[in-house]
């Protein structure tokens, strides 16, 4: 990327939300030797902060509304867990498929003898206040990323990072799964960034978008959301699967973090310092 | 304390001041342009109120898709019913001759309508889709009065704010804004796919709001008030629903 500014070029004032220290800092340095003299009031930590205070703050509360979403989705959910393609479905029409769970309704055929509690008035409510929360916090993720040079510095792959070599060293590494280099504790690697890409850019856009088209009104202002969709549940189809997606990049998002060494990476994502345990 | 962080801290303070100012002023704006449903407070009021007034912006006028006949679902699926009351039984047994639906509150003239003074209104009919927060739909082409013209028989008054409904069976009520019910495709449906409107599917009278979930188009419709409060109905909510704790409004 030869990306490398200077830390004292960085002005105070923005530090806390616009530095994150360059991919190829070196690591092991002390913090405090970082610093430039000349700013040594201002304490070290924040100049070389791993990742920058709206990366932290937009990425717990993403997390929070993510799992308020996951449990009010499920309990939305099972009040009909049967999935149809096309625009109308219920239980007197094939599904596409349907899950092998109880329902907390009782007129849907699931074969188990017993109707689950309803818990859809308080799940709608904090699902629909969740995703409001999540898109406001997420286009704010967004638009700063793209002024503050997070997005080009730290989640696009350098020019020399995108080939096949690469790609396919990043995966058999993590495939192995090997502890990362001490250099991956101050810059995401490939695999990484590219998983970051495709969730910022292609599951959380689909996943809006499939949520509007289930909404009746708004489909009315605008229809092409739905028809371009297939249909009001084809929409609800992928809802479900990209939501799926969304569950999987969590896991395996939580294993990574695991193996790169909890404690470090969640001190790092919480408080912004990097390093050793 | 240094200049630098009495600067910051007055800034800061007036910056904080401003900002609740402002976001006073915006709830008040919101409040007198419609833009706050009845079931703000509490936990999920924030959202409640950001999907409301959005909505009321963006498709205040907007029309619910409508299908092709050859999209109706067949056959119309009828979702369970609470248990019919005698009031009902004596009524169905008489074919729905005395059925009566009487509008009252804030209206010029209070009138209370036969079926047969519904259906000699100009009848129109659309093929929309039934949605049910569950997540099962069907399509349906639904035949009736639309709601205005029920309205404008017995003269609105310009104060009016919701439009309440209840069903025979006095513990299921709805109410909707004057939005909603002036839009051209809230009906009060007495027909379904070219016959009377099957008793399953909410006959002999069932209001029909196509740009809402299936649970405000409630059921067996004998009474409307015409209202600019909702206080002291239920708990002040809106309808029954809200009071059982789901949105009053259903647009999502």
């Amino acid at each position: 990327m030869g990306f490398r500014v200077p830390l004292h070029k960085f002005p105070r004032s923005t530090s806390a939300f616009a530095i994150l220290a360059p991919r190829d800092t070196i690591p092991g340095v002390s913090e405090s030797a970082c610093a430039p003299s000349s700013v040594s009031a201002v304490p070290a930590m924040t100049v070389t902060s791993r990742h920058s205070a709206l990366v932290r703050v937009t990425h717990w509360i993403t997390t929070l509304c993510f799992l308020a979403l996951l449990v009010s989705g499920v309990e939305i959910l099972i009040s009909h867990p049967r999935f149809y393609w096309g625009e109308t479905g219920n239980v007197l029409t094939p599904p596409l498929f349907k899950l092998p769970i109880p329902s907390s309704r009782a007129l849907v055929p699931t074969g188990y003898g017993y109707v689950l509690p309803d818990q859809n008035g308080w799940s709608r409510y904090l699902h629909f206040q969740a995703a409001w929360v999540v898109v406001l916090t997420g286009l704010l993720y967004i638009i700063s990323s793209f002024f503050t040079g997070h997005l080009r510095r730290n989640l696009l792959p350098g020019k020399g990072d995108l080939s096949w070599r690469a790609f396919s060293n990043s995966m058999v590494s993590h495939l192995r799964l090997q502890r990362p280099s001490a250099a991956e504790a101050w810059s995401y690697n490939l695999l990484q960034r590219l998983s970051y890409l495709f969730v910022i850019f292609v599951l959380f856009p689909l996943v809006i978008w499939t949520g509007l088209a289930m909404s009746l009104a708004f489909v009315s202002a605008f229809p092409a959301t739905v028809t371009l969709l297939g249909g009001q549940q084809s929409a609800r189809t992928i809802h479900f699967f990209v939501s799926l997606a969304l569950v999987i990049f969590l896991l395996v998002h939580v294993v990574m973090v695991s193996l790169a060494g909890f404690r470090s990476r969640m001190r790092a994502m919480i408080t912004g310092r990097a390093g050793k345990d | 304390m240094s200049d630098i962080s009495r600067r910051k801290l007055i800034t800061t303070g007036l910056a904080a001041a401003a900002s609740v100012t402002g976001l006073g002023a915006a709830a008040r704006i919101a409040q007198k342009c419609g833009l706050v449903p009845p079931d703000h407070g509490g936990l999920f009021g924030l959202g409640e109120t950001l999907t409301y007034a959005s909505h009321r912006l963006l498709t205040k006028h907007s029309l619910a898709r409508e299908f092709s006949r050859s999209q109706i679902s067949k056959p119309p699926f009828p979702n369970e019913i609470p248990p019919l009351n005698d009031e009902f039984k004596r009524l169905q047994a008489g074919g729905f001759a005395d059925w009566r639906l009487t509008i009252d509150g804030m209206v010029a003239r209070p009138a209370s309508f036969s079926l047969d003074q519904l259906k000699s209104y100009p009848s129109q009919s659309q093929i929309t889709m039934l949605q049910c927060e569950e997540g099962w739909s069907y399509v349906a082409e639904w035949i009736g009065v639309p709601l205005s013209h029920v309205l404008d028989v017995v003269g609105v008054l310009p104060q009016a704010r919701y439009v309440v409904y209840f069903s025979i069976d006095p513990e299921w009520w709805e109410s909707i804004d004057m939005a909603d019910a002036s839009h051209p495709q809230t009906f009060l449906a007495y027909g379904m796919n070219g016959d009377v409107l099957p008793v399953g599917n909410g006959g002999p009278l069932r209001i029909r709001l196509p740009r809402q979930l299936g649970y405000k188009s409630v059921k067996f419709i004998t009474r409307l008030t015409v209202t600019d409060s909702l206080k002291g109905l239920g708990k002040g909510l809106g309808s029954a629903n809200a009071d059982a704790g789901y949105a009053w409004y259903a647009g999502i």
